[in-house]
């Protein structure tokens, strides 16, 4: 059953739809990531699921019951913000209380529920320290506890990991996970960061302009992007525009190789995109192999075990290509190189054309 | 939720009528000609009074010389402290805290106890200026130690002499010039302050300002409700200064 | 010697100073206790004297009363304008009016009053013609409570510049957070916000009070002896207008500088307690 249910929400500011035709459903204990580019609207969606922003139009169901026009302070949610916002006058400890406090808890109680999930978090030796005298994300897991410490029917997190150094970013991503999974708690979680909402999440719903786009697992997300603006958000490749051609995409003068009969009628317009993992390469002999092209490496990038290059395409609009190379295989090839390409007929996605 | 609301309103509409209704009906006032007579006779009263523009010119070049002091005398001193003696800056503070901590009346207390001599020195009305000083000290101390520090001094300094500049150099084209807004701040509101001053000039009996208007007040009262509605524009005319000089931030207040 | 020119310039200050401000203080004290015949504690004893504690009491009433107007009014004042609802000229009005008011003092801040809501004044006149006599209410501009009103037009607007950046440092995100907890409107400003502003409120608070208790200026123009202050007492023997001997003047002096070392002392202790989750030097 959805714990929690979006229905046609809708926002604006200033003559300007800044979410539209919202519709999202999550189920018990998922985890949901909100990504896309700054502006997209998905810190406005997270702040009506919390209720600090009353929509426009449309409901928010928690457990079934309309919350939309309900107080924050009665929505029983945990939130978690980016600047850690922990109030700088109390402990960590005194921090997580917060909220059974306000509740009405008997003290003993407020006390071994908050010392129960510093413990969870690892920072049961810091519970007397100031927020100051705790590290960025040593403040951020005393945020999560504190969210927490509510029982939260919802927990919602705000770019949680965006003002922490890359390795605390790495290692309390996983926490989280983790502290979610144990606590079974359904989650929001905001990033503009696709590695990240890969890695964690149960399912991504990618924004763009106020909408969503996509709403599906990572590997989904991945591999079958809705449309041009997911696939280039989600990961790296080349996006290419152009015509459907006995069920190849015919670009420029350039015939790419491509499975796309089945789906789209000959003529359309639609966009291709190619993962650089599906894209191979040899040195250019000469001859062109039918479904190859042939490009000049402009420049390659060291990954570790892989080697991403890029390749200016031949033709008048200097398309670029991208492949990973195993890097072993990538060392005898040198910017300026000619090369060229190809990839099975299955690997690139056919969408129809996007327009933003 | 977090709109201004009713009460932020309420809030402001009251303060507007407080700090509002004094100004305007002080204007009012200064017009009132007694009974039910308005006109601006006391103006031209005023326009004909010596005393009042010599007690004006005297305020005004009391107010420079004191400015003129700070900028001799104190400005070079914390520029100094701050780049060889770092270990006086507790001495610095205490003396900057010590005219917060003495009031007025108990400075020139003592000032006229231990000074009675000599008369070239207590007789003229720029001896005003050395209580002056350390009236505006507290503040023109916060305002420039507050500009040093956000310079990097040492830093400043050594970039300087490294390009080969010598002391007397450093400070004129690099410190001087980043103390730009903290100079003229504290310059502006120490004109405000020194020429609304009361306390020393009172009791040492000389004719400032300030004095002028407490005297015409004793049997002219419209006459000093005109002046101190004059007093409120030049303030406004300082702060202004003070605000432009400043970037919009606003300068500590002035002492009483 | 590095720099020579360096030391004339910071031994040029610290004279002036020593001479000026540190002697002078210094004086007073030596004075308060020194009569004709050596040592005698009959000059401070002068001030246990009915006028004398009177005067103390006064100035005390006095600047308790107005520097806690000024901090209450300033804040909320403040935190009015500060609002994220609030337009945005206002807040430039509202500092640019605060700055020169909190500079608008002594003599001619007196008359401005005297003016408005003196015996003669216009507001005075104007609401007597509506039947309403001031006066006959039991109020007096040349009283504790009138001359409270008068400090108010300084000390609120001096609150009020002390206090912005405090509001301003405060997170949006701790009150969302609090909402967010469970907390009411109340809840927030009882365990987060008034803690928060604590440290600033107090140090606003000792500004007002020295502002207060050090005015002589307003208080000598508005009440020429009706109530005695200490300041008015001190200049009353300053200028001979009583039958004192300067002594009594070095001693109310120095009574002065106690109670502001008192309070200033009392406040930093009040203040480490108040600010002991913030930054340790």
């Amino acid at each position: 059953m959805a714990i929690v249910e979006l229905h046609g929400l809708r926002k604006f500011y200033g003559g300007r739809d800044v979410l539209s035709g919202i519709e999202l459903a999550m189920g018990d204990g998922e985890l949901i990531c909100l990504l896309g580019p700054s502006g997209c609207g998905k810190s406005t969606l997270l702040r009506i699921v919390a209720g600090f922003i009353i929509p426009d139009a449309g409901q928010v169901l928690v457990g079934g019951r309309d919350v939309t026009k309900l107080a924050a302070s009665k929505r029983q949610m945990g939130m978690v913000f980016q600047s850690y916002s922990l109030f700088p006058n109390m402990t960590a400890l005194d921090n997580v209380r917060f909220g059974p406090r306000v509740a009405g808890a008997p003290k003993a109680e407020q006390v071994k529920r908050a010392r129960e999930l510093l413990d969870l978090v690892g920072l049961s030796s810091h519970e007397a320290k100031f927020p100051h005298q705790l590290s960025g994300g040593q403040q951020q897991r005393v945020a999560l506890a504190r969210a927490l410490a509510v029982q939260p029917q919802v927990l919602l997190l705000d770019e949680p990991l965006s003002a922490l150094d890359a390795k605390v970013r790495l290692q309390l991503r996983e926490e989280i996970r983790r502290i979610q999974r144990d606590a079974g708690v359904t989650t929001i979680l905001v990033t503009h960061d696709q590695e990240e909402a890969l890695s964690i999440s149960d399912r991504v719903a990618v924004m763009q302009g106020g909408k969503l786009l996509q709403v599906a697992t990572p590997a989904e997300i991945y591999r079958r992007p809705a449309d041009g603006f997911v696939a280039r958000f989600i990961g790296s490749g080349a996006v290419f525009a152009g015509r459907v051609e006995r069920g190849h995409v015919r670009v420029g003068s350039m015939l790419l190789r491509a499975d796309a009969s089945a789906t789209h009628a000959d003529g359309s317009e639609v966009e291709m995109f190619i993962r650089p993992e599906s894209v191979q390469i040899q040195a250019h002999d000469g001859e062109l192999p039918d479904g190859t092209v042939a490009g000049t490496l402009s420049e390659s990038v060291f990954l570790g075990g892989l080697t991403r290059m890029r390749l200016t395409l031949e033709g008048p609009d200097n398309h670029s290509l991208w492949a990973d190379v195993p890097s072993e295989h990538a060392e005898g090839f040198k910017p300026g190189h000619k090369l060229i390409a190809w990839w099975e007929a299955a690997a690139p996605r056919v969408m129809p054309l996007s327009r933003e | 939720m977090n709109r201004l609301g009713v009460g932020g309103w309420a809030i402001l509409v009251v303060a507007a009528l407080f700090f509002g209704t004094p100004l305007v009906l002080t204007a009012a006032f200064s017009f009132w000609e007694g009974g039910d007579r308005y006109g601006f006779e006391v103006y031209g009263l005023l326009w004909n009074s010596p005393k009042l523009f010599e007690a004006m010119a005297l305020s005004v070049e009391l107010s420079i010389a004191t400015v003129a002091a700070l900028i001799v005398l104190m400005v070079p001193a914390v520029i100094c402290m701050n780049l060889f003696a770092p270990k006086l800056r507790p001495l610095f503070e205490f003396i900057a805290t010590l005219p917060f901590v003495v009031p007025a009346i108990a400075l020139v207390a003592g000032l006229s106890a231990l000074i009675t001599g000599p008369e070239w020195l207590i007789g003229t009305p720029f001896y005003l200026v050395i209580p002056y000083f350390f009236i505006a000290l507290p503040y023109a101390y916060r305002s420039i130690d507050v500009g040093l520090r956000s310079i990097d001094l040492a830093t400043l300094t050594e970039a300087g002499q490294s390009l080969g500049a010598n002391l007397g150099q450093i400070i004129l084209m690099v410190v001087l010039p980043s103390l730009r807004s903290a100079l003229v701040g504290s310059a502006l509101l120490t004109l405000a302050v020194v020429f609304g001053e009361f306390t020393f000039a009172n009791v040492l009996l000389f004719h400032t300002y300030s004095v002028y208007i407490n005297e015409i007040g004793q049997h002219e009262v419209t006459a000093a409700a005109a002046l101190s509605a004059a007093s409120f524009l030049l303030t406004w005319i300082a702060m202004l200064g003070v605000l432009i000089a400043g970037g919009g931030k606003t300068g500590p207040s002035g002492v009483r | 010697m590095k720099a020579p020119i360096a030391w004339l310039f910071i031994g040029a200050f610290l004279l002036v100073s020593a001479i000026f401000l540190v002697a002078p203080t210094a004086m007073l004290a030596v004075q308060a206790v020194i009569g004709d015949d050596g040592l005698t504690l009959e000059y401070v004893q002068t001030l246990g004297s009915y006028r004398y504690v009177k005067a103390f009491e006064h100035s005390l009433y006095l600047s308790v009363l107005s520097a806690t107007v000024g901090v209450i009014a300033g804040a909320l004042i403040a935190f009015a304008m500060l609002k994220p609802g609030a337009p945005r000229w206002l807040r430039s009005v509202v500092t640019s009016f605060a700055a020169v008011a909190a500079n608008f003092a002594g003599v001619p801040l007196a008359f401005a009053f005297i003016s408005t809501v003196g015996t003669l004044g216009l507001l005075t006149s104007m609401l007597k013609h509506i039947g309403v006599d001031l006066y006959a209410m039991g109020f007096s501009l040349f009283s504790i409570p009138g001359l409270t009103l008068v400090y108010s037009y300084f000390q609120i607007p001096l609150m009020v510049i002390i206090i912005i950046p405090a509001f301003e440092a405060m997170q949006p995100a701790w009150r969302e957070a609090a909402e967010n907890l469970g907390a009411t409107g109340g809840q927030y400003w009882r365990m987060v916000g008034l803690p928060v502003l604590a440290p600033s409120l107090l140090s606003g608070w000792i500004l007002l009070f020295g502002s207060a208790f050090s005015a002589y200026a307003t208080a000598y123009a508005l009440t020429s002896g009706n109530i005695s202050l200490v300041t008015t007492e001190i200049s009353a023997v300053l200028s001979g207008n009583v039958s004192s001997e300067p002594q009594v003047g070095a001693a109310l002096s120095v009574g002065m500088i106690v109670v502001m070392v008192l309070v200033l002392a009392a406040s930093q202790m009040l203040a480490r307690r108040a600010s002991r989750w913030t930054v340790k030097q």
